[in-house]
């Protein structure tokens, strides 16, 4: 039985194939302007016989697929991370435009959680925007964050206003390397305090695209004061609950 | 609506293509949020028509009311006492304040950082776009929370006659003999404006028909608990919506006859939902029309709203006044009995506030409560986080939402609702 999961996200949609209860196949593509297309795209040639939907773009994607079903982000992130790292009991995922924590009890169930509001301080966005306002690519922002010796500490989380405060601070020569390490501790700090909205328990499990950022994962596990595991993959693991959702569902 | 209004809003002296450009949304809005949904009880198209009239026939009828030389008191809050007014022979109408008007406007007056419902009362009257406001002889502002305390005084700049009744802020003995003194001044200032004199009877008169009204709305949500649901959250809070506007006798009718309906509905073991479905209760700032979005949201999401923890809900329908008192200052006392068993969050503590939410959660057999509050609404959003930790303590699943009227949140409304509703279903 061949289960297909597909996450429309802000930023990457992502696609994972669960094969009579194995990951067949996982792929990943930025959303870009045409998400459709991007969709049509990824799932050209894959077959499948059982087709889950979550992200952002998940309603407008059962207009065109109407065979799928759809589930929730939360949802979807809690059945993969449970399929990857059984008996995790505290997930945190960051994508794109939001941050999520949830507890999850020990049937696997979400128990409580806790998102952003509709701003996307905290998120990657946010990260990707500081990096642009910093000069710096995606990697170099992380490298630069993780060689810095301390931190420029940054005063606002909103995105509009972190931006003003990098251009002066950039104006009065502060040290990028210690911005981008500020930029990170602030991340951290919100998503911790997040985080503090639903029971924190170990193992406390780290997910979305912002899990691939070693600094930042760091930082989280010191802000929590506990070890945070990453999955393997772990921008794909709402992908990747959604086709175990849809391989439960037959069963 | 008929082009016959025309000269009556224009006699009001409403800004006409203003007042079409709103009435241009809100139409299409209220098919789209009210007339499809499935199974609706049939004695709704009395509301579906209250509310195709609500700029129209009722504006009519308060025109015509104050031509026969009655008074119209316009409000926002469900502290100011309709008894008094009833009493009086006036006529209470609650005033525009659920959606976004003229927000770059109000806010030339007021910082960018107020709550949703005061801009919009604002943008309703700086554009000129409420009938109710033009047709009020008096405007009923009261010393709730500090956001309308200060507004009011700008407001009071805006509307010809603005009368500001003060409200205390503890359930001790001093705040009980506040609200008392308010009272009676506002009696008497009721007496000034219509040129009679408040007597036992009109009084009691006063108390029989909003206590009627109110037992009404108690009878209809306890229909509300019944499993499958006999009407929707939507049609629910309509029904508390339209509370503020409707002439008390007819109202009061039409929500007993839809309670037949719906008592013969739950006899049958119909519902506007399945046996099982989610069943939700909502609980915080008041949701003034045509404030739908979160509703709208939850019900779209596969729960059904079994209750309103609200001013425009259980709240603000909550207790009935004891009428047999034989003077004035026991009936007026009696109205202070009533009235100071609101469970606003203005109230420092207010620990009745959480003990409402979770009896309504038990009674209606609520499998989780949605906390809905307004930003910038410190009362309410601070309120928000024991009212939370409680029922969660209680194992009554709680999601917070903080939201204005504005629509670039709906996605992400959207899906914690949805998660949440998956959560329920377990």
């Amino acid at each position: 039985m061949r289960s297909l999961g597909i996450d429309i996200g802000s930023r990457a949609i992502k696609v994972v194939l669960v094969v009579d209860g194995r990951i067949a196949m996982r792929a990943a593509s930025d959303t870009g302007s045409d998400p459709l297309a991007v969709c049509r795209r990824m799932l050209d040639g894959v077959a499948h016989d059982l087709l889950t939907a979550t992200g952002y773009g998940r309603h407008l994607f059962r207009e065109h697929w109407p065979r799928a079903q759809v589930i929730t982000e939360i949802k979807a992130v809690a059945l993969g991370a449970c399929h990857l790292l059984p008996g995790c009991r505290t997930l945190i995922d960051i994508g794109g435009q939001d941050t999520k924590a949830m507890s999850i009890d020990p049937a696997g169930k979400v128990q409580k959680f806790v998102m952003n509001d509709r701003c996307a301080a905290g998120t990657g966005q946010f990260l990707e925007m500081m990096a642009t306002a910093l000069a710096f690519t995606r990697d170099e922002f992380v490298a630069a964050a993780g060689r810095a010796p301390n931190a420029q500490r940054l005063s606002s989380m909103c995105s509009v206003f972190a931006q003003s405060e990098v251009v002066s601070l950039i104006s009065r020569g502060a040290c990028r390397d210690q911005m981008a390490l500020g930029v990170h501790q602030a991340v951290a700090a919100r998503t911790a305090a997040l985080a503090g909205g639903v029971p924190v328990a170990d193992p406390v499990v780290f997910t979305g695209g912002c899990a691939l950022n070693p600094c930042l994962t760091a930082l989280i596990s010191e802000a929590l004061k506990r070890n945070v595991q990453v999955p393997e993959s772990p921008q794909t693991v709402a992908a990747l609950g959604c086709a175990r959702y849809g391989a439960d569902q037959t069963r | 609506m008929s082009d016959d209004y025309r000269s009556m809003w224009q006699e009001l002296g409403l800004d006409l293509d203003a007042h079409d450009a709103l009435l241009g949304v809100l139409g299409p809005l209220y098919e789209q949020t009210f007339t499809r949904q499935p199974n609706r009880p049939g004695g709704m198209k009395y509301f579906d028509f209250v509310m195709s009239e609500v700029h129209g026939l009722r504006i009519k009828e308060l025109m015509d009311a104050r031509q026969s030389g009655r008074k119209v008191v316009g409000a926002f809050c469900t502290f100011v006492p309709e008894e008094i007014v009833l009493a009086l022979d006036g006529i209470l109408v609650g005033l525009c304040a659920g959606a976004e008007f003229a927000t770059e406007e109000a806010e030339k007056y007021l910082p960018r950082n107020t709550c949703a419902l005061i801009k919009g009362a604002f943008g309703f009257a700086l554009a000129r776009v409420c009938p109710y406001l033009c047709a009020s002889d008096v405007v009923v502002g009261e010393n709730t929370c500090d956001g309308k305390k200060k507004a009011y005084e700008i407001f009071g700049g805006l509307v010809p006659n603005l009368y500001v009744m003060d409200l205390p802020q503890t359930k001790r003995a001093e705040g009980r003999a506040l609200m008392r003194a308010e009272f009676a001044r506002f009696a008497s200032y009721m007496e000034e404006l219509t040129g009679r004199p408040l007597t036992v009877q009109a009084l009691k008169r006063g108390i029989a028909t909003v206590n009627a009204k109110r037992s009404a709305m108690h009878r209809l949500a306890r229909l509300r608990a019944a499993d499958p649901s006999p009407i929707s959250g939507l049609d629910g809070l309509l029904m508390n919506q339209v509370f503020f506007y409707d002439d008390p006798v007819r109202f009061t009718a039409s929500v007993n006859t839809i309670c037949d309906e719906l008592e013969a509905r739950i006899a049958r073991g119909e519902g506007v939902a399945a046996k099982g479905t989610p069943r939700v209760v909502i609980s915080g700032c008041p949701m003034a029309v045509p404030n739908w979005k979160l509703p709208a949201i939850v019900e779209a999401a596969g729960a059904v709203i079994v209750g309103e923890e609200s001013c425009v809900g259980d709240r603000g329908t909550q207790g009935l006044t004891a009428d047999d008192g034989n003077s004035l200052d026991e009936l007026l006392d009696a109205l202070v009995d009533r009235y100071m068993g609101i469970d606003c969050a203005i109230f420092s503590p207010n620990p009745t506030r959480v003990a409402h939410v979770s009896r309504m959660a038990s009674e209606l057999g609520a499998d989780g409560v949605i906390h809905y509050g307004l930003q910038f609404c410190a009362p309410y959003q601070i309120e928000a986080g024991p009212v939370e930790r409680r029922l969660e303590d209680e194992g009554v699943p709680t999601l917070r939402i903080d939201t204005d009227y504005g629509q670039e949140d709906v996605g992400q409304i959207r899906t914690r609702v949805e998660a949440f509703v998956e959560r329920l279903r377990g």
